[in-house]
């Protein structure tokens, strides 16, 4: 179950891991942050690691910083094992949650920290600390102090010194957390830019799974210490290889049923049409559906080949671009459906106490067997 | 109407604004006046043992008498004997080495509280204040009783043969520096906890992961960081212990003369209230620099944490 994707993507690729955890275990007394965890992170990709609060994503983040040292297994970057090295000489740099800016010293002074640290020389280090706030857009706030910046431009700040010293893989924990929605939007498009133009391998820490799809090539999502599913984020959304998996990243409605020997899956709104799976007949199944590829009609629609079901809106949730509805069926269960608001009045298209009629073709969705 | 509720209110918050400034008045202000005034009179044989004597139920004839017959002559006293220079002095060096052994005993204990386990440090903390249930003078009178020639400390130091003969440690400047130190060691220990407590760790793995070790990441963040609480510190110390009497009068020996005792010798012995006066003045003149400083030093502290 637990990486899949990310070894199938592995060999397409053909590049040499990175950063590699083999079998990496951290227990916090009883508890296992990190439970025998194997995973690959590639030269230059932007790597997300994404899980609800308490999934060990920070944990590993900060094993690999050197913040924690595992009971079990190893940690190798370029194909040495990292375990006997000291965070100060990892080069690996991280960009905290809190952004620990040092508060005693200006921007200047924070961006320089680290080149400080290796002695580098007066002059080269004001050059580079220059070079640093120009890619940040932070030109002039050199002079200033911490105290005096905005949470935008301590963001930036905190990224410009962990990048100066050209670390070979940054370390962001929820680096866009403490900013507001508009804001953090653009600055996910910045970081991108920003990776895309260094380089640098980034692996980003989030339990945001809009953020994670946006910036990220791969995703590794994480439960309870564990890998969930390692893939790229179209990949896991439109594939999902569990139900937790499904219901995790975006929305989706699930229905249980059987595999019939036609090929149909039984389920309590009768034989539903479904694309071929590696599921064998009588396995307990799922079918998963994303609702924005539901498609609904006040009337029957009349093609063939499509699964449909009537129902009634039980309730509308109004977005602005668009509506989600939940429909309650026959057997009363709830099915999830997202309609574009296109219409020019642009209000949402049924009300409650509607009678609807839902449908869909064939290969739409993923049966799961977990 | 919204205007009188308006008016109203700011008329409670003004009060409450007034209440400090009425205190200070009260408490500060006019016993200093009183002091001052005290500075400029002359001794005599009277009660009380000065003139001339403020009286508000004179008229304004004897008002103008009063004001001319007010006189520097004790602060030209204090300027011409050496023996007030040299007990300033003396207070200074006493203050001033004493403050640097404070903080320097104290900076590692302090340290050591804000890193113990959470739990831990209030426990820690009350121990550090604990003596403070006990008098002043019991404690220091306990000093005696170490110091003493077949004391505590000398019973020791000779059962573990560092010393063959009993050691006079009382009436000396080391007894002075040893009452000092343990009795305000708390007033340094506190602050320099209260903002080191306050240090957020996770500045120190910033450091680190930037490339600094653990003693690196100490002089160059821990170390600045902690500055106000080792001014603070520093001031709390330094302030009393120029003015500090009791411990030199019943540790030091009587060749030692802090400023705290050549004023008690001017009031008390000489009955010379108006040089008295004028020595607290001196004094105060004297410690309101560091006073500012502390002040000022306060005031930035909570502008950057606001």
């Amino acid at each position: 179950m637990a990486d899949g994707g990310g070894t199938r993507g592995h060999e397409e690729s053909g590049q040499p891991a990175l950063v590699r955890f083999e079998q990496v275990s951290k227990r916090f007394g009883d508890v296992a942050a990190v439970d025998a965890l194997t995973l690959d992170i590639r030269q230059g990709e932007f790597f997300a690691l994404l899980g609800p609060s308490g999934c060990g994503k920070t944990t590993l983040l900060r094993l690999l910083a050197g913040f924690e040292a595992p009971n079990e297994g190893r940690i190798l970057l370029d194909g040495d094992d990292i375990g006997g090295v000291p965070p100060h000489h990892r080069p690996v740099n991280m960009m905290f949650q809190s952004y620990a800016l040092f508060p005693h010293l200006t921007v200047e002074g924070n961006v320089g920290f680290g080149l400080r640290q290796e002695k580098v020389g007066r002059r080269e280090r004001r050059e580079r600390v220059a070079e640093m706030l120009a890619l940040v857009k932070l030109q002039g706030f050199g002079k200033r102090r911490v105290g005096q910046l905005s949470g935008g431009e301590r963001q930036r700040v905190a990224l410009a010194r962990s990048l100066i010293k050209r670390p070979r893989v940054l370390l962001l924990d929820e680096p866009l957390a403490a900013l507001d929605k508009k804001l953090r939007a653009e600055t996910q498009f910045e970081l991108m830019e920003l990776q895309r133009n260094l380089g640098t391998t980034f692996v980003i820490v989030t339990h945001d799974q809009e953020e994670a799809m946006i910036v990220s090539d791969r995703i590794a999502v994480m439960n309870q210490g564990r890998l969930v599913q390692v893939a790229e984020p179209a990949e896991i959304y439109e594939r999902p290889n569990s139900r937790w998996a499904a219901d995790f990243l975006g929305e989706v409605t699930l229905i249980e049923g059987y595999l019939n020997e036609d090929g149909t899956l039984a389920t309590r709104l009768g034989p539903l049409r479904v694309g071929a799976g590696t599921a064998k007949t009588d396995d307990k199944v799922w079918l998963a559906l994303r609702p924005e590829k539901l498609r609904m009609s006040a009337e029957r629609p009349a093609a063939d080949g499509l699964n449909t079901a009537a129902g009634i809106v039980f309730e509308v949730g109004y977005r602005g671009d668009l509506s989600l509805y939940k429909v309650q069926l026959a057997d009363r269960s709830l099915m999830k459906v997202a309609l574009a608001n296109t219409s020019a009045r642009g209000k949402a298209q049924f009300a409650v106490k509607d009678v609807v009629w839902l449908s869909w073709p064939r290969d739409t969705g993923v049966l799961l067997t977990d | 109407m919204s205007a009188t509720i308006k008016s109203e209110r700011s008329w409670g918050k003004r009060a409450v604004v007034l209440l400090p400034y009425l205190w200070l008045a009260i408490f500060f202000l006019a016993p200093f006046a009183i002091v001052l005034k005290i500075s400029l009179s002359q001794t005599a044989i009277a009660q009380p043992p000065y003139v001339p004597v403020f009286d508000l139920a004179s008229g304004w004839q004897d008002l103008q008498d009063f004001f001319a017959r007010l006189t520097l002559d004790g602060y030209r006293l204090i300027g011409s004997d050496p023996i007030y220079l040299f007990s300033y002095l003396k207070s200074l060096q006493i203050a001033g080495v004493s403050t640097a052994i404070l903080l320097l005993i104290g900076y590692p204990i302090g340290y050591g509280i804000a890193r113990s386990p959470r739990g831990l440090q209030p426990l820690l903390v009350m121990l550090v204040v604990l003596p403070f249930w006990t008098s002043f003078l019991i404690r220091v009178y306990a000093w005696i009783n170490i110091l003493q020639r077949d004391g505590l400390l000398n019973d020791v130091l000779m059962r573990l043969h560092i010393i063959h003969e009993p050691a006079a440690w009382l009436a000396s400047d080391t007894a002075i520096y040893i009452g000092i130190v343990y009795s305000y060691l708390p007033f340094m220990v506190l602050p320099l906890y209260a903002t080191l407590e306050k240090m957020d760790e996770t500045l120190l793995e910033a450091a680190a992961d930037l490339g600094a070790p653990r003693a690196r990441a100490f002089w160059q963040v821990t170390m600045p960081l902690s500055l106000p609480g080792a001014a603070a510190g520093t001031l709390l110390c330094f302030i009393p212990i120029m003015g500090e009497f009791v411990i030199p009068d019943l540790l030091g020996g009587s060749r030692t003369l802090m400023i705290g005792q050549t004023l008690w010798t001017e009031f008390f012995f000489n009955r010379d209230w108006p040089v008295a006066s004028a020595i607290a003045v001196a004094l105060l003149a004297l410690l309101v620099l560091p006073i500012l400083l502390y002040e000022r030093l306060q005031r930035r502290q909570l502008e950057r944490f606001r």
